[in-house]
Formats: structure tokens, C-alpha cells, sequence
């Protein structure tokens, strides 16, 4: 796990749930298979209404110069965030585009085991609701140690919750290398 | 020793502890690991590169059950090749539950597969590829969904960490009117607390409104706790588990039933005069978007589906044939048996001298073949799936945007009576004026 991430944001609302994150059309790409892999960064966030995209103007494309790789490290959501299907496939898809941090209020539980036990990305708990806060486009830096977010374009900054029982884990990068070091396979 | 629900007592007892506490971090044993189609390739990828490759050897091939059901009457070239992906990993490992496509051990839908080929029982943890693995609760067992790193990991070491989930307890008294089902209960329930109001949190169902439900109908209970955030949904078990269990347990494996202690801890508690619930919908495009048939009847609809995991069981055919029996449909209907055993059924059991099939046909509803279907979109050649922004009334659980195809379509969420009615209406409309 980075100590530090920074990068463009990219700001979702409310309950974005796992089909809107990457549609079930999708889903017969297998993730273990690198040319396959990169088809998931390419269609991330395709079925997000227009409207709530890229918040708080909406409308905003995820994908801008690269088809497969956004332009955008960190995203920010509301509440619930991950929702619904139990797919991987999710936050394969937004790794695969990129991102390296989510901030939202609170979690989906499974969407948030399978980053952290996959190790795809850092799911971090906001302090305040940020999604009404920070602006697509604003440049970010998250200070995983002090816990903090810092909106460079505003100079703004928000306490995040600690990481705590999972931070083991995301630290050892994911369930099996954390199962290896504690023993358990 | 302080007193603990059943969720906790069945947690404690797989992770070989006397007593647990909401909040703590344990490693459980599994009793059963289930996947399919599509988290199945992934999982078995992940499962290898850990634990050595082509020698890898899953934990208990008896423990292991592998339904193939998403995506499977498509021509998509990769779908089919998921499918073959699964067929060679269940001969390599000669696992006994595999149930492929193509044969007659094909069943059709994995939460409905899984009873009806006796992978349920009471006290067992099960957990699948799946978020509503937690169908199996109405079996009186902890199960719930998860990713394809947790699967992979289930399959080799046979165990995992999970945090044991304080317990929301809802009780439903009363006799179910005859146009109310398990599907508007739920609805009512998630409408209440919200779609994430049981983030982190079981689920557990009481009270006689639940135990006079059939098995099929506390399946459709717990089936939709993931949709308020529930990481599992529970009934303690009954003489009406215990039947349904014994005539089907695979292996006539022995298992211990649970149940909460009468002074165990709920964080939290609801109860339901049943006799005082009407129909119910959820609204575009969320599960908690509840409305009283009453408020939306009468609003214009393109479709309505009849199938899926919450909504494609017998007691769900039952239900709406006794609607559609000599009608006809107004708007396009589709009709999804959620396995091989369901679709068998329906051209065997009758309604006043017509199959129930019979009775869809000559209502002009179209019958596809058992599986996922369109209740998640897949691949645009998906049965019933909605390939343009239309409006949609189904008996499936979710309404996200874009969940079952195009992402403007409308869908309505309700249960198999309210859909049927609302087929032959060709607009949302109440069964209480079709029965």
C-alpha cells in the first residue's frame, strides 16, 4: 500500500452500485487474463447515468486520452458506495483504469473485502460527506499515515477514518500474502 | 457466557470458539464453496497461481459445487468459453457437484440449484461467488457472498476471516392475505431500513408470518437482504426445513441445527402486522424506492419478467398463473424458470386442467430456458433482456440503472402476483383487483 496517493479526483454520489460500476455485458472478460484485464479499465463506470457523472457538473467522460486508462487517481463517493452485485469484477475495473483510492462515507460491505483482500485499491472512509466538497478535475493528495486528504486545488483539507482492522492486510497487499505471513496457509 | 443469535452461534462454532462478539475478526471453516459462470474462471485463476499451479488441489472436492447459470443460452464466444473453463477445472479436480451445461445434470439458477441438489443444511456455512448466496439463510445456515480473491482462497485453504455482524431481528405476525407474497414483505422491510439500513449486519426473520411462508417464499426473504446491505439473512430452522433438507441432503451429510437464545443481543428490532401490508413496489432505480401499489397504479409499462433467483419458483409460477389463467397479456411477458427441476414442473403441474406452462402460452407470455437471464442484463442476445429504455415491471431483485440491459430503462421491482397482474393491465396494476 502507497503511503501517499495523489492525482486528479472524480466525484460519484450516492449508492453506485457493482452493474454501474462495470455492467454484467462485461463480466465474460476474465480479470486473470491480461489482454482481458485491460478491457475492464477500458468500460469502468459505463453504466453510471450521465447525469451523476463526474460530479458536481455531471457529464464528465471517465476516459479522455487513453480508451483503457483514465486520467483520474482517486474517487470520491457518497454513501454506500459499491453496492449490490458481489463482483470483483469492480474494483478490478477500477484499478485497471487507474484508480488507486476510493474516499466515500461508507462501504458496501463486499465491494470493500474484495478491495481490500484483493489488493486492488486503497478504500478509504471520509470524516465528512465529500462528495458535495471536492469538484471533478480537483488535484488530491491522501497522507495515508496522518490519515489526511489534502484538496491541492482548494487548499482545503478533511480528517479520513482510520484504516484500521484491514490496514494489516492492504499492507501485506491482499488476503494471501497476509494469510502467508500470519501463518494460516 | 452471554447469550448469542444463531448467526453468532453458527460463526463461533466453524471457527472452533465457545463464544463470539459482534466486531470480532475470525477465521471460519467453510462447509460448502459455490461458483458459476462468471466469478468461476477468475476464482479457479487465483486459486492456482496460490496454491501450486496445475497441481493445485481444491480443499475437499466434496465441499466444492460449481453451477454454471449466468450467461449460458448466448452465443457470446467468451461466455462459452467461461462455461468450458469450469467443465475442465471440474474433471481435473473430479469434483462430484458440478452441474454442466448442455447435459441433463444442467440446473439452471445456483441459489435455487443449490437446495434442490441438497447443498443446504441447517448450522453449515456457505458462502459463493455470489452476493445473493444469502438465499440459503431461509435454511437456517450463515451464508453470503463474496469475490473471486476470497472464493480463490476458500478453494485451497477451505477457510476465511469474516467479522461477525451484529444481528437486526424483523418479525412478521399475522396471516398473509392471499395478495401479499414474501417478495412484498422484503420490500417492505428494505424500503423501511433503507438499501444500505443492514450494511455490515445479519439479517434474521421471525415470528408466525414467517414460519407459515413455504421453503420458496423464506428463500425470497432472505435473497434480497443484500439489497438492504445485509451480509446474511436468517430463519432458524422449523419441521418445514428439516423436511425439505432430509429428502435432498447431498451425501446425507449430519448437521446441527441453531438457534438464537431467547435472550440473545439484536441491535435492532421490527415488527410487521402482516394483515396490515398492501402490495408493494420498488420504484426506479433502487430496491429501498418503495411505493404502495395503490400510489403507482396505472403508470404505462413496455414489459414484464417473471423469473430469476428471487422471483422464478414454483410458488412465484404458482402465483402468477393463477392471474394469467385464461388472459391474455397486454405487454410483452417473459417467463424465466429459475432451473431445469422448475421448468420441468411447469409443464407437469396444473391449474383446472391446464399446465401451467399451457397457461403462460395461451396467456401469450414467452418461456425461456432456466437461468440468470436478462435479471442482469448479460450479453444482448440475454432472453428478456431490455435493449432499450423501456419500462420493465419483474420479479428479480435489483433496479440499479442499467441492471437489467440498457441503462435508462425503467425498472419496477415487485412480486410474481403484482407482475402478472400488471401484464394483463399492461400498466401497473394492484392484484387484489385480478384475484
Amino acid at each position: 500500500m502507497q503511503k501517499i496517493v495523489t492525482g486528479k479526483v472524480f466525484v460519484l454520489g450516492d449508492n453506485v452500485d457493482t452493474d454501474q460500476i462495470i455492467p454484467a455485458q462485461y463480466l465474460t472478460f476474465n480479470p486473470s487474463i491480461p489482454d482481458e484485464y485491460k478491457q475492464f479499465g477500458k468500460y469502468a463506470l459505463s453504466s453510471v447515468p450521465p447525469a451523476q457523472k463526474g460530479l458536481p457538473k455531471g457529464r464528465i467522460p471517465f476516459h479522455t486520452k487513453d480508451e483503457f486508462v483514465s486520467d483520474y487517481t482517486i474517487i470520491v463517493g457518497g454513501r454506500n458506495f459499491g453496492c449490490g452485485s458481489s463482483r470483483e469484477h469492480a474494483p478490478v475495473a477500477l484499478a485497471a483504469a487507474g484508480i488507486q483510492a476510493v474516499v466515500a462515507e461508507f462501504y458496501a460491505r463486499i465491494f470493500f473485502r474484495n478491495c481490500v483482500n484483493g489488493g486492488y485499491l486503497t478504500p478509504f472512509e471520509s470524516v465528512d460527506r465529500l462528495c458535495e466538497k471536492v469538484c471533478t478535475g480537483d488535484e488530491l493528495r491522501i497522507d495515508v499515515v496522518q490519515g489526511v486528504m489534502h484538496n491541492l486545488t482548494t487548499k482545503e483539507e478533511w480528517r479520513l477514518k482510520p484504516l484500521g482492522e484491514v490496514a494489516p492486510i492492504l499492507e501485506a497487499g491482499g488476503l494471501f500474502p497476509f494469510a502467508q505471513k500470519a501463518g494460516i496457509v | 457466557m452471554s447469550a448469542m443469535t444463531l448467526t453468532e452461534k453458527i460463526l463461533a462454532r466453524h471457527a472452533d470458539r465457545d463464544h463470539v462478539v459482534p466486531g470480532d475478526n475470525i477465521w471460519i471453516n467453510v462447509d460448502v464453496l459455490m461458483t458459476h459462470d462468471v466469478c468461476g474462471p477468475g476464482t479457479i485463476a487465483i486459486f492456482k497461481s496460490h496454491f501450486g499451479g496445475d497441481k493445485a488441489k481444491v480443499f475437499d472436492r466434496n465441499k466444492v459445487v460449481i453451477i454454471p447459470d449466468h450467461y449460458i443460452f448466448t452465443a457470446d464466444a467468451m461466455a462459452n468459453r467461461n462455461v468450458q473453463v469450469l467443465r475442465k477445472f471440474a474433471a481435473e479436480q473430479e469434483l462430484p457437484y458440478y452441474y454442466d451445461v448442455g447435459t441433463p445434470r444442467y440446473k439452471g439458477v445456483c441459489h435455487i440449484a443449490l437446495p434442490e441438489e441438497g447443498h443446504t443444511r441447517p448450522g453449515e456455512v456457505l458462502l459463493g461467488t455470489d452476493s445473493h448466496t444469502c438465499t440459503a439463510g431461509a435454511f437456517g445456515e450463515f451464508a453470503t457472498g463474496i469475490g473471486n480473491t476470497d472464493a480463490g482462497f476458500v478453494m485451497g485453504a477451505g477457510k476465511l476471516w469474516v467479522k461477525v455482524p451484529p444481528t437486526m431481528r424483523f418479525v412478521f405476525h399475522g396471516e398473509l392475505p392471499p395478495y401479499l407474497m414474501a417478495k412484498d414483505l422484503i420490500l417492505a422491510a428494505i424500503g423501511d431500513i433503507g438499501c444500505d439500513g443492514a450494511t455490515y449486519k445479519a439479517m434474521e426473520f421471525d415470528g408466525d408470518g414467517v414460519y407459515a411462508l413455504n421453503i420458496e417464499e423464506r428463500m425470497t426473504l432472505c435473497n434480497m437482504v443484500i439489497e438492504a446491505g445485509g451480509k446474511n439473512g436468517v430463519i432458524a430452522p422449523d419441521q418445514v426445513t428439516f423436511d425439505y433438507v432430509n429428502a435432498r441432503n447431498a451425501g446425507q451429510k449430519p448437521y446441527t441445527a441453531a438457534y438464537s437464545d431467547k435472550d440473545a443481543n439484536f441491535c435492532f428490532e421490527k415488527v410487521y402486522d402482516v394483515g396490515k401490508l398492501e402490495p408493494v413496489v420498488a420504484k426506479p432505480h433502487s430496491p429501498d424506492n418503495r411505493a404502495t401499489v395503490r400510489e403507482v397504479k396505472g403508470t404505462k409499462l413496455d414489459r414484464a419478467y417473471i423469473g430469476s433467483c428471487t422471483g422464478g419458483k414454483m410458488t412465484d409460477f404458482r402465483a402468477a398463473a393463477s392471474i394469467l389463467k385464461g388472459k391474455s397479456v397486454k405487454i410483452d411477458t417473459f417467463v424465466v424458470p429459475a432451473t431445469s427441476e422448475i421448468a420441468q414442473a411447469l409443464k407437469t403441474e396444473r391449474l383446472n386442467g391446464q399446465t401451467l406452462e399451457e397457461v403462460f402460452l395461451s396467456a401469450g407470455a414467452k418461456i425461456g430456458e432456466p437461468s440468470c437471464a436478462a435479471c442482469l442484463g448479460g450479453p444482448s442476445d440475454t432472453f428478456g433482456r431490455l435493449n432499450t429504455p423501456i419500462s420493465c415491471i419483474s420479479t428479480t431483485n435489483r433496479n440499479f440503472p442499467g441492471r437489467m440491459g440498457h441503462k435508462e430503462a425503467q425498472v419496477f421491482l415487485a412480486s410474481p402476483l403484482t407482475v402478472a397482474a400488471s401484464a394483463v393491465g399492461g400498466v401497473i396494476s394492484d392484484p387484489r383487483d385480478a384475484l
